[in-house]
C-alpha cells in the first residue's frame, strides 16, 4: 500500500533571493529524512512561491521497510555451561534482541563458535512517523532569520499556516501555535482560503487559486510570455537569468506587460537607464532589431491581465520619475570639471590605514607607470598611462555613480570623453574595473590592463600590508577576486613579467609613501603565498592538481601563462607510462643532488664510461635546452630530458655515488647537481604525486 | 482623496485596531522611527500600539522647492504594534483599500528590504511595499533597537504620505498635491522648502552648528547620568538633526562622518539601555494592565 503525502508551509513573503536554495534544501532534506526513516517512495515534488513552500511525496510506503538482521552474541563457551544449558549471558542477549533463546544458533568466526540470532524489526506505520517531518521544516537554514511577535523561533519569515496531509488525513503537529490543517490559501488578491481533500490535488487546486506553485513552470511561463510579446512587437528583449529568477520568485501568478518612458531620456547613457530598470524596478529593457535601446520596458505583474493598463501606467510613472533623476544627475555632473572632482577625492577615505582615494590614485599612478616601463611601453604610451591613472577615480564623486555605484568607470569613460580626454585614456578608466564579476570580460586595451592590475595590486599589497588578510569567508575588500583578476589579466595580455617583479615594484613604492607597512619582507612573502593560492585555484578549474602547481612554483610564481603551460604538460605526463622511467631517474637525481654542493665537475675524476657519457650529453644538450625553455617549447625541452634517462640509469648502475673518497663523492654529486639544474628549470619533480603504476 | 482625508482615514483605521493616536513629536527628526514613541517604546516587554503622523526633516534632500519628488521635509504616517499581530499584513492591506486602492486593479507586492539604522543601533527585517512598482511603505519587524534585542518584536509600518498621495491623486509633482479642498502642498510648504534649503546649503552658521552639536551631546550625557531618559533623548535628536545639517552642507569629511555617527550611536545605545532600566524600576507598568486582562 502506498499513499500520497503533502506538507505546505505558508509564510509572509519570503525574500526572492533565498527561494531557490530553500527549495533545494527542502528537496534534499526530505529525501534524507525518508531514507533515514526507511520510508520508500516513488517521487517527490517540491514547490515554492514567495508565500509558501511545499513538498509532495507520491507513492510513499505506508510503513517502514522491515529489517531482518543477523546479530552476533557471546562466544559459545560463555553462552552455554558444561551441561549445555544457556547461561545468563545467553538469556540476557536473547532478551535484549527481543527473541526467545530457542532462536539462537551458532556460527563460527575464525574457528570460534559464537551465538547468533536473526532479528526481525517490524517497520512502523508511516502515519506514526510523519508528524516528525516537522524536524525537516525546522531544519531548513536561511541566510537571514527573524523573530516575530512574542515567538522565540527564528525563521525566514513568520509562519501563517501549515498543511500536512497523508492521503486525506491531517498529519498532526504544530509550529509556534500554528496547527496543521487541510486549509491553504490562494493568491493574495485573486484567490481565497480553500480546503484540500487530498494531498494529491495540491498543484491543481492552487492553479485554480491563481498560484503556479512550481517555480520552474512559473519561470518558463514568464519566459514564454516575454518572448511572445517581443515577437508581436518586433523587439529584442534580452532575458538575463538572474533577473528572470528574481521576478519568478517575486510572483505567484505572473502576467507580463510593457510600458514606455519618455524618448528624451534616451540621451542618458544606456547603462544608467538599464540599471534603473533592472536593479531598481526589476524590468527587462527593450531593444530593436539593430540592438538600439528603445523607450519601452517589460515587467511582470503578480496577478492576472485585468486592469493591466492601470498597472502599466503606475509603473511608467515610477520609472519616469527615476529617469528624470538620472537626467538631472547626468546634466549636473557635466558641469563639474575632472580636476574639481579629483580634488574631492582627498575627502573620501579608501581605507583608514591606506588613506584617501586621492592617496590611492597617487600610488596607482606610479605603480602603473612602472609596470608600463617594465612591459616596454613607449614614452608616449606611458604618458597616457599616467593620465589614465591620475583621473581614474574622478567619477566616484559624480552624482550618477553616487546613485548607481555599479556604473563606476562606465560613467568615468563617458564623462572623460565629453571632457575631451584621449579615447584610450577614457577606455582605460572603464577597463580598470574589469573583470566586473568572476570570469567577466577582461580589459581589452594594454592601458586598461595596466591600470586594472596597478589598481588591484595597490589594494592587495596595501590591505595585506596593514594586516587585512582575508580569513575564511571574510574578504571585505574582495582581495581574492582581485588577485585572481590580476593573474587572468597577466595571462590574457601574454605579459612576460613575473608576478614577483610586479609585487616587488608595488611594495617598493609603498615603502616610499606614508603608509606604514611593518616587516616588508614578511608582507612580500604573505602576498606571494596569497597569490600562489589563487594560481592553484585557477589551475584547478583547468584540471591541474595542487601538487603539480606546487612543483612548478617552487622557485617562484613567475610568469603565470608559462607556469600553467608547464603544469598542463606535467599533468599529462603524470599518468603517462612512457614517462615513468624518466621521472624515476630524475627523482633519484634530485634526492641525491640535494646532498651535494654546487661546484665544477672534474672529468679527470671520472672512473667509468657512464659518468663520462652523462657529462658529455649534458654539455651537448645544455644550450638547446636553454633555448627551448626560453621559447617556451616545453614539450621539446622535456624530450631532451628524456634523452638523459638511459644515461642516468647507467650512471647509477656503474657508479657508487656516495663513495668513501671525499673527492670522488663530491665530483659525482656535482655532476648530479648539474642534472638537477636542468630539472629545476622545469619543476620540482619530487613534489609531484606520480600515478604511472597502472 | 486629499492628504488630510488620507490622514484621517489612516487614523480611524489604526485607531480601530487598538492603536493610541499620538501627535507628532516636537523635536526635529529625520524619520518617524526616531520619535521616542517608536524608538524607546518599542523596547522592553510592555505592549505598545500607536499611530501618528511624523513630519520628517531630511536637510540633504532639500531642493529649494524645485524638484518634483524631493523635499526637505516630508510626512510619514507611522504605526507601531508590539507585539506584532499575526494578521498585520492583512490589517495593512485593509488600510490601503480604505484609501481607495483596490488590489485587484493594481500590483501590490512585499519586496524584501532589510532596514538598518546604524546611528540608532537599530535593525529590522521586512519589506518595502510596492504599488505598481512604487515603494509606498516600509514594513519592518524590529529585531534590534539601540543595540538591544527587541523582545517581543514590534512591527513598524511607515507610509510615505506624499508618495502615496501622488499616486492616489495622480499628480507628478509633489507641490501639486492637495492637502485639503483648495489648498495645495505648494501653498503650505513651498516657502519653507525654499527657505530651509537656502538655510541648509548657504546660510547656516557652521561654527555655531558644530558648537551646538557638542553642547547638545554634553547635555544629553549629563541628563543620562541623572537617569532622565526622555530629556536626554531629546538632546540626542537635536544632535542628530544638527549633524544632518552639517552633513548636508558638506562640511563633514568622510573620516569625521564616521566619528560623528559613532557619537550619536553611543548616546542612542546608552539611552535605550537606560530606558529599559528605568521602566523596569517602575515595574513595567503597562505590562501589568495587560496581565490583568489576560487573567480575565
Amino acid at each position: 500500500m502506498t499513499t500520497n503525502v503533502l506538507f505546505e508551509v505558508g509564510l509572509e513573503e519570503m525574500p526572492a533571493r533565498f527561494l531557490a536554495d530553500t527549495e533545494k534544501q527542502l528537496h534534499d532534506k526530505t529525501i534524507d529524512w525518508l531514507n533515514q526513516n526507511r520510508l520508500t517512495f516513488e517521487r517527490i515534488n517540491t514547490f515554492i512561491t514567495p508565500r509558501r513552500f511545499a513538498v509532495s511525496i507520491s507513492g510513499l510506503a505506508d510503513k517502514q521497510t522491515d529489517i531482518e538482521e543477523e546479530v552476533r552474541g557471546p562466544a559459545k563457551k560463555i553462552a552455554q555451561d558444561e551441561a549445555g544449558n544457556w547461561t545468563k549471558a545467553a538469556i540476557g542477549f536473547a532478551k535484549g534482541q527481543g527473541v526467545a533463546v530457542d532462536a539462537i544458533y551458532f556460527k563460527a568466526i575464525k574457528d570460534v563458535d559464537y551465538v547468533h540470532v536473526n532479528k526481525f524489526i517490524d517497520g512502523k506505520g508511516a502515519g506514526e512517523l510523519l508528524p516528525a517531518f516537522k524536524e525537516v521544516i525546522l531544519s531548513l537554514s536561511f541566510p537571514k532569520n527573524m523573530r516575530w511577535s512574542n515567538r522565540s523561533l527564528r525563521f525566514i519569515r513568520p509562519i501563517k499556516w501549515l498543511v500536512a496531509l497523508n492521503g486525506a488525513q491531517i498529519i498532526d503537529f504544530d509550529i509556534e501555535d500554528v496547527k496543521t490543517d487541510r486549509i491553504s490559501y490562494g493568491h493574495r488578491f485573486l484567490g481565497s482560503q480553500f480546503s484540500l481533500v487530498n494531498a494529491g490535488e495540491y498543484e491543481q487546486a492552487l492553479k485554480q487559486q491563481f498560484v503556479i506553485a512550481n517555480s520552474h513552470e512559473r519561470k518558463a511561463n514568464i519566459q514564454n510570455q516575454i518572448e511572445a510579446l517581443a515577437k508581436a512587437q518586433n523587439w529584442q528583449v534580452p532575458i538575463e537569468a538572474d533577473l528572470l529568477e528574481e521576478v519568478t520568485q517575486l510572483v505567484e501568478y505572473p502576467t507580463v506587460f510593457f510600458g514606455t518612458f519618455s524618448r528624451d531620456y534616451l540621451t542618458v547613457p544606456e547603462e544608467a537607464l538599464i540599471t534603473s530598470m533592472k536593479e531598481h524596478q526589476r524590468y527587462f529593457p527593450v531593444r530593436d532589431q539593430a540592438n538600439q535601446l528603445l523607450p519601452y520596458f517589460v515587467a511582470v505583474r503578480n496577478g492576472n491581465d485585468q486592469h493591466l493598463a492601470n498597472v502599466a501606467r503606475g509603473n511608467e510613472k515610477v520609472l519616469n520619475a527615476r529617469l528624470a533623476d538620472a537626467v538631472f544627475f547626468y546634466t549636473e555632473d557635466q558641469k563639474q570639471s575632472i580636476d574639481s572632482n579629483n580634488e574631492k577625492l582627498s575627502r573620501m577615505v579608501f581605507q583608514e590605514k591606506l588613506g584617501t582615494i586621492s592617496d590611492k590614485v597617487n600610488r596607482v599612478s606610479i605603480i602603473a607607470n612602472q609596470l608600463a616601463s617594465q612591459l616596454g611601453l613607449t614614452d608616449d604610451q606611458r604618458a597616457l598611462v599616467t593620465r589614465a591613472a591620475d583621473i581614474s577615480k574622478f567619477d566616484l564623486v559624480t552624482q550618477m555613480v553616487n546613485e548607481f555605484t555599479n556604473l563606476q568607470g562606465i560613467m568615468g569613460e563617458k564623462y572623460a570623453l565629453i571632457a575631451g580626454e584621449d579615447e584610450r585614456v577614457a577606455k582605460a578608466i572603464n577597463e580598470q574595473y574589469m573583470p566586473r564579476q568572476a570570469n567577466g570580460m577582461l580589459p581589452q586595451s594594454t592601458l586598461g590592463a595596466i591600470l586594472s592590475v596597478a589598481d588591484k595590486l595597490d589594494t592587495i599589497v596595501g590591505c595585506i600590508g596593514v594586516g587585512l588578510m582575508p580569513t575564511g569567508s571574510q574578504d571585505p575588500y574582495a582581495l581574492r577576486r582581485q588577485a585572481m583578476a590580476v593573474i587572468q589579466i597577466f595571462i590574457d595580455q601574454k605579459w612576460a613579467l613575473t608576478v614577483e617583479q610586479a609585487l616587488s615594484l608595488t611594495l617598493t613604492h609603498y615603502q616610499a609613501t606614508t603608509v606604514e607597512i611593518a616587516q616588508a619582507d614578511a608582507v612580500a612573502e604573505q602576498v606571494r603565498t596569497f597569490i600562489k593560492a589563487r594560481m592553484v585555484f585557477l589551475a584547478k578549474e583547468q584540471g591541474i592538481a595542487q601538487d603539480i602547481m606546487t612543483a612548478v612554483m617552487t622557485a617562484q610564481i613567475g610568469v603565470p601563462a608559462l607556469v600553467l603551460k608547464k603544469a598542463k604538460l606535467l599533468e599529462e605526463k603524470r599518468a603517462d607510462f612512457e614517462f615513468k622511467q624518466t621521472q624515476e631517474a630524475l627523482g633519484r637525481v634530485l634526492n641525491l643532488a640535494s646532498k651535494g654542493a654546487e661546484s665544477a665537475v672534474a672529468p679527470s675524476l671520472f672512473e667509468n664510461d657512464a659518468e663520462q657519457g652523462l657529462f658529455v650529453k649534458l654539455e651537448e644538450i645544455k644550450s638547446d635546452f636553454q633555448a627551448l625553455m626560453n621559447e617556451q617549447a616545453y614539450v621539446e625541452a622535456i624530450q631532451l630530458l628524456e634523452q638523459l634517462t638511459p644515461l642516468i640509469d647507467q650512471f647509477f648502475e656503474q657508479t657508487m655515488v656516495m663513495a668513501e673518497d671525499q673527492k670522488l663523492r663530491a665530483n659525482r654529486l656535482a655532476l648530479l647537481k648539474q642534472v638537477a639544474w636542468f630539472v629545476y628549470q622545469f619543476a620540482d619533480f619530487n613534489k609531484i604525486e606520480w600515478k604511472q603504476q597502472f | 482623496m486629499h492628504i488630510q482625508e488620507m490622514i484621517l482615514t489612516l487614523q480611524k483605521h489604526w485607531s480601530d485596531q487598538g492603536c493610541i493616536l499620538m501627535q507628532a513629536y516636537d523635536v526635529e527628526k529625520g524619520a518617524g522611527t526616531m520619535s521616542p514613541m517608536t524608538l524607546l517604546r518599542s523596547l522592553g516587554p510592555e505592549p505598545w500600539n500607536v499611530a501618528y503622523v511624523e513630519p520628517s526633516r531630511r536637510p540633504a534632500d532639500g531642493r529649494y522647492g524645485e524638484n518634483p519628488n524631493r523635499l526637505y521635509q516630508h510626512h510619514q504616517f507611522q504605526v507601531i504594534m508590539k507585539p506584532s499581530p499575526d494578521n498585520i499584513q492583512e490589517l495593512y492591506l485593509a488600510s490601503l483599500e480604505k484609501l481607495g486602492i483596490d488590489p485587484l486593479k493594481h500590483d501590490i507586492r512585499f519586496v524584501e528590504d532589510n532596514w538598518e539604522n546604524p546611528t540608532l543601533g537599530a535593525a529590522g527585517l521586512g519589506w518595502e511595499v510596492w504599488l505598481d512598482g512604487m515603494e509606498i511603505t516600509q514594513f519592518t519587524y524590529f529585531q534590534q533597537i539601540g543595540g538591544l534585542e527587541a523582545k517581543p518584536v514590534a512591527v513598524e509600518i511607515t507610509y510615505g504620505m506624499e508618495r502615496l498621495a501622488s499616486y492616489i491623486q495622480d499628480k507628478d509633482n509633489v507641490f501639486d498635491l492637495t492637502w485639503t479642498e483648495g489648498v495645495t502642498v505648494h501653498d503650505i510648504y513651498f516657502q519653507p522648502e525654499y527657505e530651509h534649503s537656502k538655510y541648509t546649503f548657504e546660510e547656516s552658521d557652521t561654527a555655531l552648528l558644530f558648537n551646538l552639536f557638542s553642547q547638545y551631546e554634553a547635555e544629553a550625557r549629563q541628563l543620562m547620568e541623572k537617569g532622565l531618559v526622555f530629556p536626554a533623548y531629546d538632546y540626542v535628536l537635536k544632535c542628530s538633526h544638527t549633524f544632518n545639517l552639517l552633513d548636508a552642507k558638506g562640511v563633514i569629511s568622510v573620516t569625521e562622518r564616521t566619528g560623528y555617527i559613532g557619537r550619536v550611536r553611543n548616546l542612542a545605545r546608552a539611552i535605550a539601555k537606560l530606558y529599559v532600566e528605568e521602566r523596569e524600576k517602575l515595574g513595567f507598568p503597562m505590562l501589568k494592565e495587560e496581565d490583568e486582562t489576560d487573567d480575565n
